[in-house]
């Protein structure tokens, strides 16, 4: 078991989320922005899909070692479930669902002679005699049977669930209707499993350059885009919070301290910020090479530090609108009640200023987190991103530009990016709107 | 004989509305706002509406004029204004009725204007839409227009924009603006709540001249049974979307027939229930001297402190155990800034503040806290002075949690509930959460909140003002009855006369900073001696019919 | 007005010296100038000699803050905070590490960056305000619903992919635009129409929504109602009123990028390869060129300042509400 930085801060997260969620359950003031949100069918829709993707990414930040699998020998849960994607590497491009390489070469066949032509592939539909006839059909059945395992595993589950559900109440029922979640649950999972079956045979889109399996590079992608989306927010919002409400709260010269240097850091443009960061992060680890062992560790901090660098400057947009709405709190006649009722500010800022402004953090978290998975991207394109040996989606449309300037044009690692990439932001988008509706006050009005 | 009647009234009918019904959808129910309404105006009589808040009055007029929001469902019979009914009338020709021949004004001209144009500009709009008139002719027309609602110097001020206008001229340019078009009707929609209480006699006697002048019919829309009742010709009592009764004037105020309307005048403050010649000696619980409250006006490259506005100037006053103390004044006058220097709320607060013999102004840290369970507040706004997010046993228990740490939890539940069944409210309320509580109710666990801690002074600032008449004279009995229980001493701010006549022992009216006359009650409401205190006492409306 | 803005211009001193420091503290401070020197020189086997040689041309040579070889004044001014940060201010940028006048590269490059951004930036802003106002127009209707679909979908896609997609399409497909470059006068129009476009395209998703919320603020204040009783109809309502404040806080989110367009946009410039100020960071930042970074960094952050001014500014102008004292 080897845990990288990253790997130990998500799981903080996700345990501190838990925690909160666990203290917070029966929480009055949840249950009817919670109900709104559960009543938002676009937003379930979203966030089951945003619960697979999280899924992925949290397989994936389990690292272990396992000896003679990679240089560094540090491999991800998902890796070890994935193992046939990114151990059957071909030669270079091949096209999705192809058989044979995207490029001429010469061909040795079995007599000996050579000839020019496409070869075949080392994995990629290597099951088949004759690709050009049996293909179609073939990857038409793979995705039928992988469909109906699917199926099968979602009926079989559906009904354990009813069996289990009968002995507690003592008889068997067999009418089983999952609602609305339920179907979408199993539409997910069906497809997920007629895409595994396929991409047993097939390089399900195809090979890049070095002929590794695209769809590999996609899925690992989903961790980074999630450590960017959700580290930075974490590393964030400390300081928003904290900097925001004391600003409000206190006025004078706490608050001139604080504006002053939000101002300062806003009036930097943040890409140059970023980029200049970034920059000497680079030379850092580049003077430093002792302290970074693997490759692996190595890519991991710098992840970190794009983390880091992003949520130090993009912590002013919430700190100024928290110090704004604290302003206003603080006038209020209930803050203005504990007072005269002889509370101590500590008490006022955590029972009657931070709960207040609570749906505020929440909004901006969850608005924030699509902007960041975007952001990633047009960062890694001008190198100032995340390292070039990390799975990043950013990455890909880098290594992508070239590849539509060739003829043929190598088009599948772009769309794979940008399909994987433009799912996570949509979901992430339309649960955000959700959550915004339900946790807005000014919009609860109008309804 | 009926038949007869009904012809006559055809002919003078201006606005006639059969069953008029406002639906609201919201996310997952239909509230029904107007539930089958029907009445009629005739020319050039005013026509009043009452009703409590939220009775559907100010819907049933935008309904009118079909200005209701996109949620919003109408239907009915037909709502005929002279021949045309306004339910099917295309929305083309709905545009030259409004403005043109109905005309509207609403409560508060300071939201009703548009900020970024001159109020010549939004006068002269009204003209352009529906007239064909030179540009020359408009500003003349305005100006005149301007003159007639009495804004001094039109000439120099037709440029100017709304942030440059007091309420009560603002509601004058609102006025000119409704005049504007030239209208058969003018529907207004409590057109003087939003204001003070001098401004509003001012404005209302403005209404009815014009409205002698031009031959209109008004359609008053109105909380107040008072101020309609010195206005209208005809009154429609509403309630709960459902016109309970319409009758007469006079025939309303003096045989009230539905049993509504009824509890609605016996709930009314009349400012001749003055207290008898009370004894308002004893003991000295609080002495205000001097008391000065600044705020600083920033200048200059530097932002320097060039001056000071003076919200409150030089205040004496002295409060005696178990009595209360009425301070009156318009919005502005610093009463309200007062009661907060006095709480140790607002910095820059000048002068003695003496509670016991010691001075308490400027007190800080555990001294300040020490003090605090004597002086107690409560709010004008009944919504924005609970935390949405505490349960009611929380906000309650709040002060004993903080002042009184050595109650336990189980001992400051049972105190809890002691407290909601004083203030008449169910001790299961306690695990609720404000949002459940109508503003009433809401006003009953601020007080209870403040008695939590046995203060010997409650500060009221205007607690009253945002409820309703019928809700207004509960609390009212409310705190006179847990004033007697606990010999407290209450500091009643309002800029209502009429309450104040029925709780107070002394009054003290403020104008601008300072307090221009003190004494006992009803000295001062039988016989004021300032011209200001006259003024005030002149402009409260009263029920006089006939 | 002019005691305001002197005033304005004063507070940004010590703003754009906590820049400079800011700034200061990530180049120099972080990693030290042999720290520099041996990245620029190449990993390994550098000597010595060979990086003190390179902080002499680039006048690194000296000590931080305090020169204390030096005689009185020197001890302040022969350091590299003097030489390197405080000539900013007098917009003095030196010298880039590969030996460049930046002045003069600036003075040069800020042109072709004004050429596509400020069109975009205006087409943008009409096509964003045309959307959102239909949007209002035809609110609760199918119309404002998938105009919302529409433009969650548009702000889900990344920038990168309209750029690459754009020009595979109409470049490299269509043949209808050069794929990229520049050229002077008329003829530089056939290089500006995709990326303009290119810009529009990509932020009306969230543009189009923010406006629309804009608006819809506005449409639901009582004054509305008052120009609707005036017997208004919506879409005089909507153009005569509801634009006209809700523009307020349109434009004075426009004025405070003004003078941020000179500085170009970073990804537009690199693929269409303008030679603007954009495209000039990004090879300075894959070139590693610190001298180009922390002059654009001190230069952004003066025009964004100057922005937030002229927001001010423009306040007075369009609100009649706000006086600047």
């Amino acid at each position: 078991m080897i845990i990288l930085w990253t790997d130990a801060l998500i799981y903080l997260l996700l345990t501190t989320a838990m925690v909160s969620g666990f203290f917070l359950r029966n929480y009055e003031g949840l249950k009817r922005p919670l109900n709104k949100i559960a009543a938002n069918k676009s937003a379930m829709v979203s966030m089951i899909i945003l619960l697979f993707f999280v899924a992925i990414g949290l397989l994936d930040s389990l690292h272990f070692k396992a000896e003679g699998q990679r240089a560094s020998g540090i491999i991800s849960v998902l890796d070890y479930c994935t193992q046939p994607l990114w151990q059957q590497t071909e030669k270079t491009y091949s096209a999705p669902f192809s058989a044979y390489l995207y490029s001429k070469a010469y061909i040795t066949q079995a007599n000996g002679f050579q000839s020019w032509g496409f070869p075949r592939l080392k994995f990629g539909g290597s099951h088949l005699l004759n690709p050009e006839i049996e293909k179609t059909a073939d990857v038409l059945i793979k995705l039928i049977v992988g469909l109906s395992k699917g199926f099968v595993f979602c009926i079989s589950w559906v009904g354990l669930r009813a069996l289990c559900l009968a002995k507690k109440a003592g008889q068997i029922r067999l009418q089983v209707r999952p609602g609305f979640m339920g179907i979408t649950i199993i539409i997910v999972v069906v497809g997920l499993s007629g895409i595994i079956e396929l991409s047993t045979y097939y390089h399900i889109l195809g090979t890049d350059k070095v002929g590794e399996d695209v769809f590999y590079q996609t899925i690992k992608s989903i961790r980074t885009g999630l450590v960017i989306g959700s580290l930075t927010t974490f590393i964030m919002l400390p300081l928003a919070v904290v900097f925001g409400i004391l600003a409000g709260f206190y006025r004078g010269w706490v608050d001139d301290l604080i504006q002053y240097s939000y101002t300062t850091l806003n009036s930097i443009p943040s890409v140059l910020l970023i980029a200049a960061s970034i920059l000497m992060v680079q030379i850092y680890m580049v003077n430093h090479p002792e302290l970074f062992t693997n490759l692996e560790s190595r890519a991991d901090l710098r992840l970190l530090f794009l983390c880091l660098i992003l949520g130090v400057t993009s912590w002013t947009g919430l700190c100024r609108m928290l110090r704004a709405e604290t302003l206003k709190l603080r006038e209020m006649g209930y803050v203005q009640a504990a007072k005269v009722l002889g509370v101590r500010p500590i008490g006022i800022l955590f029972q009657h200023i931070l709960p207040n402004v609570m749906h505020i953090i929440l909004i901006s978290v969850v608005l924030d987190f699509s902007a960041l998975v975007l952001a990633e991207a047009v960062l890694s394109y001008i190198n100032v991103g995340v390292d070039p040996s990390t799975y990043s989606w950013g990455n890909m449309i880098n290594g992508a530009r070239l590849e539509m300037a060739r003829e043929p044009v190598v088009w599948w690692p772009l769309i794979a990016a940008f399909v994987f990439m433009f799912i996570l932001v949509l979901t992430a988008n339309l649960f955000a709107d959700a959550v915004r509706d339900a946790f807005d006050p000014r919009r609860n009005q109008h309804d | 004989m009926l038949l007869i009647q009904g012809v006559t009234n055809m002919t003078k009918r201006v606005l006639s509305v059969q069953g008029l019904s406002v639906q609201f959808q919201t996310d997952n129910e239909k509230v029904l706002v107007v539930d089958d309404i029907s009445f009629d105006i005739l020319e050039s009589e005013t026509f009043g509406l009452v009703g409590e808040s939220g009775s559907g009055k100010s819907i049933s007029a935008l309904a009118i004029l079909r200005l209701l929001p996109r949620s919003a469902k109408m239907s009915g019979k037909h709502v005929f204004f002279k021949e045309k009914d306004l339910l099917t009338l295309p929305e083309t020709s709905m545009c030259q009725i409004r403005g043109r021949r109905i005309a509207m004004i609403f409560q508060d001209p300071m939201i009703a204007l548009n900020p970024v144009k001159s109020i010549g500009h939004q006068i002269s709009e009204v003209i352009k839409i529906h007239f064909e008139l030179s540009s020359s002719e408009i500003q003349s027309r305005v100006l005149t227009l301007l003159r007639q609602v009495e804004i001094p110097s039109p000439e120099s001020r037709i440029g100017d924009y709304p942030h440059q206008f007091s309420g009560g001229q603002l509601q004058r340019v609102m006025i000119a603006a409704a005049l504007a078009g030239e209208p058969d009707l003018l529907i207004a929609d409590e057109p003087t709540t939003a204001l003070d209480v001098t401004i509003q006699a001012q404005i209302l006697t403005l209404l009815k001249s014009i409205q002698r002048q031009v031959g209109m019919s008004l359609w008053l829309i109105s909380h107040d049974l008072a101020l309609v009742s010195s206005m209208v010709d005809r009154v429609a009592v509403m309630k709960k979307g459902r016109i309970v009764e319409v009758a007469e004037t006079q025939q309303l105020f003096t045989y009230p027939e539905h049993a509504y309307t009824q509890k609605l005048l016996a709930a009314l403050p009349s400012i001749d229930s003055c207290r008898e010649e009370a004894n308002v000696t004893g003991d000295i619980l609080l002495e205000l001297k001097n008391i000065r409250i600044s705020y600083p006006v920033r200048k200059g490259i530097f932002n320097r402190i060039v001056s000071h506005h003076q919200a409150v100037d030089g205040v004496n006053l002295t409060l005696h155990a178990g009595k209360t103390l009425a301070l009156v004044g318009e919005s502005g006058c610093g009463k309200t800034t007062l009661a907060k220097g006095l709480l140790n709320l607002i910095e820059n607060v000048e002068g003695h503040i003496m509670w016991a013999g010691q001075n308490i102004n400027g007190l800080q840290g555990e001294p300040l806290r020490q003090m605090r369970s004597n002086i107690q507040i409560i709010f004008q706004d009944p919504f924005s002075s609970m935390n949405p997010r505490m349960l009611v046993g929380q906000i309650i228990g709040e002060g004993l949690r903080s002042l009184h740490p050595e109650i336990s939890s189980q001992q400051r539940k049972v105190e809890v509930a002691t407290l909601l069944q004083q203030v008449g409210l169910s001790a299961e309320c306690a695990t609720r959460y404000p949002h459940e509580f109508s503003g009433g109710q809401r006003q009953r666990i601020c007080i209870a909140r403040a008695l939590a801690v046995r203060p010997k002074l409650i500060i009221c600032d205007e607690p009253t003002s945002a409820l309703d008449v019928s809700v207004q004279e509960k609390i009212i009995l409310l705190l006179k009855s847990l004033q007697q229980q606990y010999e407290m001493s209450y500091l009643f701010i309002t800029h209502d006369l009429a309450v104040v006549s029925e709780i107070a022992d002394e009054l003290a009216v403020m104008y601008e900073g300072k307090v221009v006359e003190y004494g006992p009650v009803y000295q001062l409401l039988n016989d004021p001696r300032q011209p200001y205190t006259q003024q005030l006492l002149k402009a409260v409306p009263k029920i006089s019919v006939g | 007005m002019i005691q305001y803005i002197i005033r304005r211009l004063m507070y940004s001193i010590p703003l754009l010296l906590g820049v400079n420091i800011l700034t200061f503290f990530l180049f120099f401070v972080v990693n030290t100038p042999d720290d520099m020197a041996r990245m620029q020189l190449g990993q390994k086997h550098v000597t010595e000699q060979a990086v003190s040689k390179w902080k002499i041309d680039h006048g690194y040579d000296l000590p931080l803050f305090i020169n204390s070889g030096k005689d009185s004044f020197k001890t302040i001014t022969e350091t590299i905070f003097y030489q390197k940060s405080i000539k900013l201010f007098v917009f003095q940028f030196g010298i880039s590490d590969s030996g460049r006048n930046i002045g003069a590269d600036i003075k040069q490059r800020m042109w072709p960056s004004l050429a596509v951004a400020l069109p975009a930036l205006l087409i943008g802003l009409s096509v964003n305000i045309l959307a959102a106002l239909l949007m209002v127009l035809f609110r609760q209707s199918y119309l404002e619903f998938w105009g919302l679909v529409a433009c969650v979908v548009i702000m889900s896609i990344s920038a990168l992919f309209y750029i690459i997609g754009g020009q595979f399409l109409f470049s490299k497909l269509l043949k209808l635009v050069p794929i990229s470059g520049f050229g002077s006068g008329v003829d530089a129009l056939k290089f500006l129409i995709l990326p303009v476009v290119i810009s529009v395209v990509s932020g009306l998703g969230s543009g189009g929504r923010w406006y629309r919320a804009l608006f819809i603020e506005e449409v639901e204040k009582d004054y509305v109602v008052t120009a609707r009783a005036k017997g208004l109809s919506e879409t005089q309502v909507l153009f005569r009123h509801v634009l006209g404040n809700a523009m307020i806080p349109i434009l004075t989110g426009v004025v405070v990028v003004l003078p941020l367009l000179f500085m170009g946009s970073l990804i537009m410039e690199s693929f269409f390869s303008i030679p603007g100020l954009g495209s000039y960071t990004i090879d300075a930042i894959n070139r590693q060129d610190f001298a180009i970074v922390r002059s654009m960094v001190f230069l952004g952050s003066v025009l964004y300042i100057l922005g937030l001014l002229l927001t001010d500014i423009c306040y007075t102008l369009v609100d009649p509400r706000v006086k600047l004292l």
